[in-house]
């Protein structure tokens, strides 16, 4: 039993690299597409709701709505296309199109395979990330130079966001499944994460259970880098950041084990 | 190292309460060709994918190249190439840059790579398609770049299963004759097939399985002198139960399978004297083949 698990877990620090290598030749085809996909729909809610609401809710937390809304917006879409990576384009090559089974043949493990798509569904969000990131510094939204700061939280945050959904990709039947990850997970975790109003405009209880959301941590490390300000507990965000990572990492090796390997 | 190529001791499956693999045991030696032959269900990719390590035996002893399997079948791996019943190339890609993705898995550079795909789209008569998308590609076509996507390692052991079926009698031709070209080169193939005519062409032994069970070994002629060991003559476009008891007293064993009866015959005069008198009766009188042993043991036809 001990040493099935082994088949589970990457073989060492660079077989992944050939599975990032993969993806990327594939998306490499179709990189504009992609890219403008991406970059849509936070765009879309970035003016909408910044310049909607922005005029009527005025200022928050001292700085300008557009401002504030920016830090969520970059969290956000980090979250989303990590996600979107791994529960459709990573179940895609699991299930229906078998390169995972084909890729099982050569000398890499599970574990390489499942790290391989990890690391490139983070790859995604960064790109996605890093692009809201530009232009909402091109609009004057950025504090130089701690908005570079962020670049390493959305990577982090696309990581954690892909190693989760890495959990549900795992156990999930068919597509079908993920439409209730993403309502009843994923949305409003945008909602209760402080990515579009404050937290402190929740109710009590909801702002006790914000403290454990993955998304909240990411915002409060990119928000004060974005607006320039002093970041509090960087610690503990990057800790319950990696936390969340590792554990649904090691828990969706498991259970794809039990899904493929058997 | 051991001397075998692959060895396989008392291995055992179930997923639930079916016993896919039963108590299974044979060894493969270093270039030889063996099949495992056998009807739908019988567990021939089940032991294709244990052999891997992709699903571990319940019970037993599996050796792939001197590595013990599961535990270390990655390192088994790095030396065995791999066609599955079900061609899982990578349809985004083209035919070149299939060979390219794989070979990095096995850890080889770019250039590496480069510097032997030409080779294997030459071996797989696919020169011509190399910048070809997958999906572009007949079955047989993609069929003969799995093969090259085997290759793509230098293995010292190729696992086939079926990699012929689903092919026209052209193309099927033609994978033959690419795996005999492998089989001189000293490659040890473990192959899985219903085509008798595949086995008893390609394979140096194999073993005949039902229900996971080996209820015959040995090469394609062994068998058929064990099992048969004389002529065969077909009836057909008679009464099938009426005609075997006709003529039953003078053959050695009648099989009836749909509306043919096969008879092994030591002295087929003696029958085709009985069948004289009737009108209507074709007959069909052949060496034995592999085939009729398959239906001698499990008395059940296989897909031609
Ligand atoms: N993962 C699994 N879970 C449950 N049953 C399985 C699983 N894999 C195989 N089986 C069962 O094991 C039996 C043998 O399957 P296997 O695919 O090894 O047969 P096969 O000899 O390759 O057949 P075919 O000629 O159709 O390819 C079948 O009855 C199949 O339903
Ligand atoms: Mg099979």
């Amino acid at each position: 039993m001990d040493e099935g698990f082994a088949a589970a877990l990457p073989a060492n620090a660079w077989n992944w690299l050939a599975v990032w290598r993969r993806n990327y030749l594939a998306w490499k085809k179709v990189a504009f597409a992609s890219i403008l996909g991406n970059l849509a729909d936070p765009m879309i809610y970035f003016f909408g709701l910044g310049s909607g609401l922005g005029i009527m809710v005025g200022r928050v937390e001292g700085t300008s709505y557009s401002a504030f809304l920016a830090a969520g917006m970059i969290a956000a879409s980090a979250m989303t296309a990590s996600t979107f990576e791994t529960i459709y384009a990573a179940f895609a090559r699991m299930r229906d199109r078998r390169i995972w089974e084909a890729i099982l043949y050569t000398q890499l493990t599970l574990g390489d395979i499942i790290l391989g798509e990890l690391a490139w569904a983070a790859t995604r969000a960064f790109l996605a990330g890093t692009a809201i990131t530009i232009i909402a510094a091109m609009l004057g939204y950025a504090a130089w130079p701690s908005v570079l700061y962020t670049l390493p939280v959305i990577a982090l945050t696309g990581l954690t966001f892909a190693s989760l959904a890495m959990v549900v990709t795992a156990l999930a039947p068919s597509y079908d499944y993920f439409v209730f990850y993403q309502t009843l997970v994923i949305t409003p975790m945008l909602f209760l994460s402080g990515a579009v109003f404050p937290i402190n405009q929740l109710p009590g209880a909801f702002q006790q259970v914000t403290r454990f959301l993955p998304l909240a941590h990411s915002i409060d490390l990119i928000r004060p880098a974005m607006l320039g300000r002093p970041v509090v507990d960087v610690g503990v965000h990057i800790g319950a950041l990696c936390i969340y990572a590792v554990v649904a990492f090691f828990l969706s090796s498991a259970l794809l084990r039990r899904r493929l390997l058997r | 190292m051991s001397k075998f190529a692959m060895e396989l001791t008392g291995v055992k499956k179930s997923y639930g309460d079916k016993i896919v693999v039963d108590g299974l045991s044979f060894t493969v030696a270093p270039g030889e060709c063996f099949g495992l032959l056998g009807p739908n269900g019988a567990g021939k990719s089940t032991i294709a994918r244990m052999v891997l390590g992709m699903i571990s035996p319940d019970a037993g002893k599996i050796t792939v190249l001197g590595e013990p399997v599961p535990s270390r079948a990655r390192w088994a791996r790095m030396r065995v190439g791999v066609v599955p019943q079900f061609d899982n190339l990578d349809l985004e890609f083209t035919a070149r840059e299939n060979l390219l993705v794989f070979g990095r898995y096995f850890g080889k550079s770019a250039r590496e790579l480069e510097a032997v795909i030409p080779s294997l789209l030459e071996f797989a008569r696919l020169e011509s398609k190399a910048n070809a998308r997958v999906a572009e590609l007949s079955g047989g076509m993609k069929r003969r770049l799995t093969l090259a996507r085997a290759l793509i390692n230098d293995p010292q052991l190729l696992v086939l299963d079926e990699p012929t079926t689903g092919l026209d009698p052209h193309a099927r031709h033609l994978i033959w004759e690419r795996l005999r070209i492998l089989l001189a080169r000293g490659k040890t193939i473990i192959l899985t097939t219903h085509f008798m005519e595949e086995a008893e062409r390609l394979c140096d032994r194999l073993c005949v399985l039902e229900h996971g069970r080996n209820i015959a070994e040995g090469s394609p002629h062994a068998l058929i002198d064990k099992h048969i060991g004389c002529h065969v003559i077909e009836i057909f476009g008679g009464n099938p139960r009426e005609l075997s008891s006709l003529i039953r007293p003078y053959v050695q064993h009648i099989e009836m399978s749909g509306e043919t009866l096969y008879c092994y015959a030591p002295d087929p005069e003696q029958v085709r004297v009985q069948l004289r008198e009737r009108a209507g009766l074709r007959l069909l009188q052949r060496p034995p083949n592999l085939e009729d042993v398959f239906l001698r043991l499990t008395g059940r036809e296989m897909e031609k």
